[in-house]
């Protein structure tokens, strides 16, 4: 049963003119934002200032000047309101590994004021939904990383909040892992009905992940926007396909065929499997339904075809040559990297 | 064709009665908010100073320290019983000071479990992610730990008292000095939990921890009597009170001498007068209140 989101046209979170200053640094430098319902990435570099951010969004670290508001409440007044109403999974770890996942959980759901009784049921469920099941009777001393980040993820979830904030969930994870830390964080959204605040220093991952996309370099906000408007303009695809003995080689005859149909390529040389692997620009769906086309024209397989991961200083490029650090997301097609269609 | 169907059909049989993920459910029932938290988090506390909810290991220490206090009041009251003495061979209030060593090690041991673990692993921020402050998380920590100790000290004045009844003792005068042992052995627990918390909170290393707990009480104690005992030398009595403020296990000893009837350890058995007792009650009062007013400083810069 999915819950029916009431905040439904509501802002999550709104900030305004958001500043926090310490003696030396400036973490947050007059960021306004409005994030709706949904999953949304908060993408920076490494300092950016996105775990400020949400240190002030739980209401634990004071603004130095401007307002936030999460779920309607406002963060310099209501704290512990807010702090009951949603999650957060930290970056670093947090788990001490002498006792179970299940007796921590419960605990961790009494903290946030859960019952005994519903405390122990919301945990068996949560710890379920976030793939642990026998393991979670042992010491989590002996679990593995991606074991360790879903227990991280089910004492932010246990006690069913409204928003939860999940700092840098992928960190330290495999690229399985990942992926399937990716498509948890979506069913979050999708399945229960939460919404996400998920911070990344990759905007690749969160690309595919989000509904909507804030990135943030030195405090400032650099763009906010849609992930559609992202995908659309910016995914880059990577071609592999094999060789048959009517075209014995593949790529090549991919390539030329494209080129017939105006699309034009780059070899993918720095990429695993150089040589093999064509890179192009996405417009659109068409793009995808023109590449299988082609491929099915010429009777070779296709091995994979897959979106390539962007790097946040690829955003930070980007921004520099347009020379508009806070644009709305709709020029990021410009890209100079992969070439696009000719018509 | 049928073949082909009645194949089938088991198939979609037992497919239907398969148990289906029953999805996500939310949460709709109470949420009891921090006084809920904060009692929450001092059972948990409270139980975990005994080892219990916490692996075999863990309790073996707790556990001990525990037996070791009651064992001699046991004995002393057998004694008491088959000797049919008039009075038991130990004051109630002076239980505690005899058995300093073993509540000193105590706290050594379970104060840096109480609070460094929390800071080693970093799970502070996740309680204060949540709706208790940091003066809730400090409260719970400090009542769970001096709760912990009125149980290791109370429990063998318990069998003491009882020990005493059947032997048929004055119950008055039990029952007197059973509650002035009482009170002593709450602000002794009161003020070594203090203690205890601050020293341990400062590091995230519980080896540290223990050492510098056991540090702090013994070595204060070690210097205090042994100026007490130069200041007796030289035959100035009144240095000699005021001296025995700076250790905590003199300064319950000033305490109870000056109020609860017990006779006192100082060199000379010469105990704070009454006018001296007040300070010695206000200054206890007063290290208990700067341990708590530390321990919310030391958890507002932890923070998250």
């Amino acid at each position: 049963m999915v819950r029916v989101t009431i905040v439904d046209d509501v802002t999550v979170i709104a900030t305004e003119s958001l500043s926090k200053r310490f003696p030396r640094v400036t973490a947050l430098d007059r960021l306004s934002v409005d994030v709706g319902p949904g999953v949304t990435g908060l993408v920076g570099a490494n300092g950016a200032g996105k775990s400020t951010l949400i240190k002030i969004l739980l209401g634990l670290s004071p603004a130095t000047e401007g307002r936030a508001e999460v779920l309607g409440l406002d963060v310099a007044t209501k704290g512990a309101a807010i702090r009951e109403r949603v999650g957060y999974m930290p970056e670093h770890d947090c788990l001490p590994p002498d006792v179970s996942a299940t007796e921590f959980v419960v605990h961790m759901a009494r903290m946030s004021g859960l019952p005994p009784t519903a405390a122990r049921e919301r945990t068996a469920d949560t710890l379920r939904h976030v793939g642990l099941y026998e393991e979670r009777y042992r010491p989590i001393g002996g679990y593995s990383t991606g074991m360790k980040q879903r227990v991280k993820l089910a004492q932010a979830l246990v006690h069913d909040p409204q928003l939860v904030f999940l700092d840098e969930p992928t960190n330290g994870l495999d690229p399985v892992g990942r992926d399937e830390m990716l498509g948890l964080i979506r069913r979050i959204h999708t399945d229960f009905g939460i919404s996400v605040l998920v911070t990344s220093h990759l905007l690749g991952e969160l690309e595919r992940t989000c509904d909507h996309v804030v990135v943030v370099d030195g405090g400032k906000l650099l763009r906010s926007s849609s992930t559609t408007d992202f995908t659309q303009t910016t995914t880059t695809l990577a071609i592999e396909v094999t060789d048959t003995d009517e075209h014995p080689d593949g790529t090549r005859s991919v390539r030329d065929a494209l080129h017939a149909r105006g699309v034009s390529t780059e070899d993918g040389s720095g990429l695993p499997g150089a040589g093999h692997v064509l890179l192009l620009t996405a417009q659109g769906e068409e793009t995808y339904d023109l590449v299988r086309d082609v491929i099915a024209d010429l009777g070779l397989g296709l091995v994979r075809m897959e979106q390539r991961r962007h790097h946040i200083s690829e955003v930070f490029k980007n921004g520099d040559e347009n020379g508009d650090m806070n644009n709305d997301g709709h020029n990021g097609g410009q890209r100079k990297e992969a070439v696009g269609h000719d018509s | 064709m049928t073949a082909e169907q009645s194949l089938r059909t088991p198939a979609t049989a037992s497919g239907d009665t398969r148990i289906h993920n029953i999805g996500y459910r939310s949460y709709d029932g109470p949420r009891l908010g921090r006084s809920y938290a904060r009692l929450s988090l001092y059972s948990q506390s409270l139980r975990g100073s005994y080892g219990l909810g916490r692996s075999v290991k863990s309790k073996v220490l707790p556990m001990l320290l525990f037996v070791v206090m009651c064992v001699p009041a046991a004995i002393m009251v057998a004694v008491a019983v088959t000797a049919k003495a008039k009075d038991l061979p130990v004051d109630y209030t002076r239980y505690a000071i005899i058995m300093q060593a073993v509540i000193s090690l105590y706290v050594a041991s379970q104060a840096p479990q109480s609070v460094s673990r929390d800071l080693r692993f970093k799970t502070v921020p996740l309680y204060f992610s949540r709706p208790i402050e940091t003066a809730d998380y400090v409260r719970a920590k400090f009542a769970a730990l001096a709760s912990a100790l009125f149980i290791l000290t109370a429990a063998p004045l318990l069998v003491l008292y009882i020990g005493a009844l059947l032997a048929k003792l004055d119950f008055t005068d039990q029952t007197k000095g059973f509650a002035q042992g009482l009170v002593s052995v709450a602000l002794l627990s009161l003020l070594f939990a203090g203690i205890g918390l601050v020293v341990a909170s400062v590091t995230p290393r519980r080896g540290f921890g223990i050492a510098a707990v056991i540090a702090v009480l013994t070595i204060s104690y070690g210097a205090v009597s042994t100026l007490q005992a130069i200041a007796d030398a030289q035959s100035s009595g009144d240095s000699i009170a005021w001296i025995g403020l700076f250790s905590p296990i003199t300064l319950i000893d000033g305490v109870q001498s000056a109020f609860l009837g017990a006779s006192s350890v100082f060199p000379g058995g010469i105990g704070p007068s009454n006018g001296e007792g007040v300070v010695y009650v206000l200054f206890s009062l007063g290290l208990i209140a700067a341990c708590y007013g530390l321990l919310v400083r030391r958890y507002k810069k932890v923070g998250l």
